[in-house]
């Protein structure tokens, strides 16, 4: 049965890896977030080296149909988010090559 | 917004925190998503999105040069469904009159 990280698990990894407090492993881990997020919500593109791209993506209006009652709806054009992993994540998660050691990577992929 | 993007803003916010501390902060983050799904657990990041990761099943590929059949084997990928808040942030900012052209 797979495990479900949170956050939380995140910050931990912050407060072993970095020595920070836990509270502020936590405060970072959420800025990540709160940054990411924010630059999506501009329409911006996030792209993070060696793990992958955030695209927003543009939907334009169709019709749907609702698959209970077979009426016919409008759906509105609307943005959806797309993410693309790297290739690097995709052999990782294959168990492909494990990378350099964590945790010291830097932007170039 | 790339990686370093990312990290510059952080070391705004955090003045007291050196450059290359954001940077492994940063680099842990996004790691430890990996090694999660590596080890095929999920990420779930309330607001934001879930990581996970699907199997693809092996199945008949075709050479498209040369018409050739071949096995494709069974193979995981990664996999992100964006959370409801987010969701509804990124449609709430199309009714807005200012929408910033995209970058890149």
């Amino acid at each position: 049965m797979p495990k479900t990280y949170t956050r939380l698990d995140l910050s931990e990894a912050v407060y072993r890896e970095v020595g920070l407090s836990r509270n502020e492993s936590a405060e970072l881990v959420e800025s990540i977030l709160r940054h990411v997020s924010d630059a999506l919500v501009r329409g911006e593109t996030v792209k993070i080296s060696s793990f992958g791209t955030f695209v927003v993506r543009e939907k334009g209006a169709r019709m749907g149909r609702n698959p209970k009652t077979g009426e016919e709806v409008p759906i509105e054009p609307r943005r959806v988010l797309v993410f693309r992993p790297s290739h690097i994540l995709k052999d990782r998660v294959n168990g492909g090559k494990a990378d350099a050691p964590e945790s010291q990577r830097e932007d170039a992929v | 917004m790339i990686r370093s993007e990312l990290i510059q803003r952080l070391t705004e916010e955090n003045p007291h925190l050196y450059h290359r501390d954001v940077e492994r902060i940063v680099a842990t983050v996004f790691e430890e998503i990996t090694r999660a799904l590596a080890d095929g657990d999920r990420v779930e990041l309330r607001g934001f999105g879930a990581f996970s990761v699907k199997t693809r099943e092996a199945r008949m590929g075709r050479n498209p040069r040369t018409g050739e059949s071949v096995a494709v084997p069974e193979k995981r990928v990664p996999f992100f469904r964006t959370g409801k808040e987010l969701r509804l942030r990124l449609n709430q900012a199309q009714t807005g009159q200012d929408r910033p052209a995209q970058e890149e």
